[in-house]
């Protein structure tokens, strides 16, 4: 599985999408870092851009990457490797190639802002941690529905659909949710809703460990409650595994069952 | 050497092998032929275990294959379309086939004898359709493997290089290779393969030497013997 994905990993690595990538949160993080000089703004404000983007780029990186790459499978199939070895290797490739560009295109402006000295260090870690999460959550998903669909555009079309649902209708219905139903008592309701979205959960974790949860009013008080213990912080990242294995566990049985 | 036993495959409604039997001996050259859509490619991908078939069974060397991957070590494939990851350049993606295989190849030779050498250090991605193929021709024809497929293996080819395709293939028939072979190109077929195998509907019509369907048709040219056969089924 290495050499799958040592190879798809440079393939990627090499591509001018993934220095554009780079070079855009490279970009973002010194214009943010050095004009702001206040770094609990600049998380929130790269949080913001995180949590959306790095969906959207997960999901159209790993659908493209599928399509594009159909003919070098076929290649690959017909050596002498399992199955699974061949699409893992080709997901973790993207994945890490993607969360690369993540980390060290925001890791550099923070290097250079001096970030061992100043007390964000934590935030700033958990942020690229949560990113690297989204990315791999996303990819994995993105190849879930790619393999479902033999149609590119029907393939491309779900996976946007995927992501939209999931970074911006999702939020709507629990907004209209929270409304119709707010006569009750909705603490114990946001709370689930915001798990099962691994977008709102990545939010929240963040936005809790920047103290700002006062801002969330009650609702925030009883987030931090539940995720600001121990058993939360578990739970939150056990969640946000099983976001990453269960599509991973169904690339392999979905793959192993597909004709080529 | 392979053995196919009662071979089904669906996709969706469409049937596409039906209780297909199919011995083939070792060495030698099978051409598989038959009209578009019945079930060549199929057939191939099946024997390749990259189309999993519904029921049936296929043993190579009277081992059952299926669901299985390191018979394919012993396998060298050629897909009808060459496709490669665009940022690699040509000497990386045999190293990595190599690495893959972990077989002594002879890559040197084949790079020498289509004219590669100066697209080596290339990506693979800025490389024409007929120097991919070519490409696809070195990796293919690399390794020592006791079976060679080949899905239209002319496609793409310059009449050099494609005199040197059939130097080749007749290199590892001497060295007593079963290669299968399907293609459209019916002089190519006549002048290669010492036998045809004839597809339709997802069954086998015909098995045996080109001069066997003459005499059975009752036709001189290949091209019209196997018209003939088609429309014998139509009747």
């Amino acid at each position: 599985m290495f050499k799958i994905l040592k190879y798809s990993f440079f393939d990627l690595m090499r591509s001018r999408w993934s220095y554009v990538y780079f070079i855009f949160y490279l970009l973002i993080g010194f214009v943010l870092l050095f004009l702001n000089n206040d770094t609990s703004k600049a998380v929130i404000t790269l949080m913001n851009i995180i949590v959306v983007l790095t969906p959207l780029i997960g999901t159209i990186f790993g659908v493209m990457y599928y399509y594009n790459s159909r003919e070098f499978t076929e290649l690959l199939l017909a050596q002498p490797l399992k199955r699974s070895t061949i699409f893992l290797g080709q997901y973790i490739g993207v994945a890490l190639s993607l969360s690369l560009s993540l980390v060290l295109g925001l890791g550099i402006p923070f290097l250079a802002y001096g970030i061992f000295e100043s007390s964000a260090i934590f935030d700033f870690v958990s942020l690229l941690l949560v990113g690297a999460f989204l990315t791999f959550i996303f990819v994995a998903l993105a190849f879930n529905i790619a393999l479902s669909n033999e149609n590119k555009i029907k393939g491309f079309g779900y996976a946007i659909l995927m992501w939209l649902f999931l970074a911006v209708i999702y939020d709507g219905l629990f907004l209209i949710s929270l409304i119709l139903f707010q006569e009750y008592p909705l603490d114990q309701f946001s709370l689930f809703a915001t798990i099962f979205n691994p977008i709102d959960l990545s939010r929240i974790l963040i936005l809790l460990k920047l103290d700002i949860s006062a801002l969330l009013g009650y609702t925030g008080a009883v987030f931090q409650k539940f995720f600001g213990t121990n058993f939360g912080a578990l739970l939150s990242s056990a969640i946000l595994i099983l976001w990453v294995s269960l599509p991973t566990l169904r690339i392999v049985s979905k793959s192993k069952k597909k004709d080529f | 050497m392979i053995t196919i036993e009662k071979l089904h495959k669906k996709f969706g409604k469409v049937q596409v092998l039906k209780e297909l039997d199919l011995e083939i001996k070792s060495g030698g050259i099978f051409a598989v032929l038959g009209p578009n859509g019945s079930g060549k490619t199929t057939l191939i991908k099946s024997i390749l275990g990259m189309v999993i078939p519904n029921q049936g069974t296929i043993k190579i060397n009277e081992t059952d294959v299926l669901k299985k991957h390191g018979y394919r070590n012993n396998i060298n494939y050629l897909p009808q379309i060459a496709n490669f990851p665009s940022n690699l350049t040509v000497l990386e993606l045999l190293q990595m086939i190599k690495d893959i295989r972990k077989k002594t190849a002879n890559d040197d030779f084949l790079i020498e004898k289509f004219g590669l050498a100066p697209f080596l250090k290339q990506k693979l991605g800025n490389l024409s359709g007929g120097t991919r193929q070519k490409v696809n021709l070195v990796l293919t024809f690399m390794f020592d493997s006791e079976l060679i497929i080949l899905d239209e293996p002319t496609t793409g080819l310059d009449p050099i290089s494609l005199i040197s395709l059939k130097d080749i293939i007749n290199a590892e028939k001497d060295k007593g290779k079963t290669i299968l072979i399907t293609s459209h190109i019916m002089s190519f077929v006549e002048e290669i393969s010492d036998e045809i195998v004839f597809l339709l509907d997802g069954k086998i019509h015909f098995k045996g030497s080109i001069q066997t369907l003459k005499l059975k048709t009752k036709e001189t040219n290949l091209e019209h013997a196997i018209a003939n056969l088609l429309r014998s089924q139509n009747v």
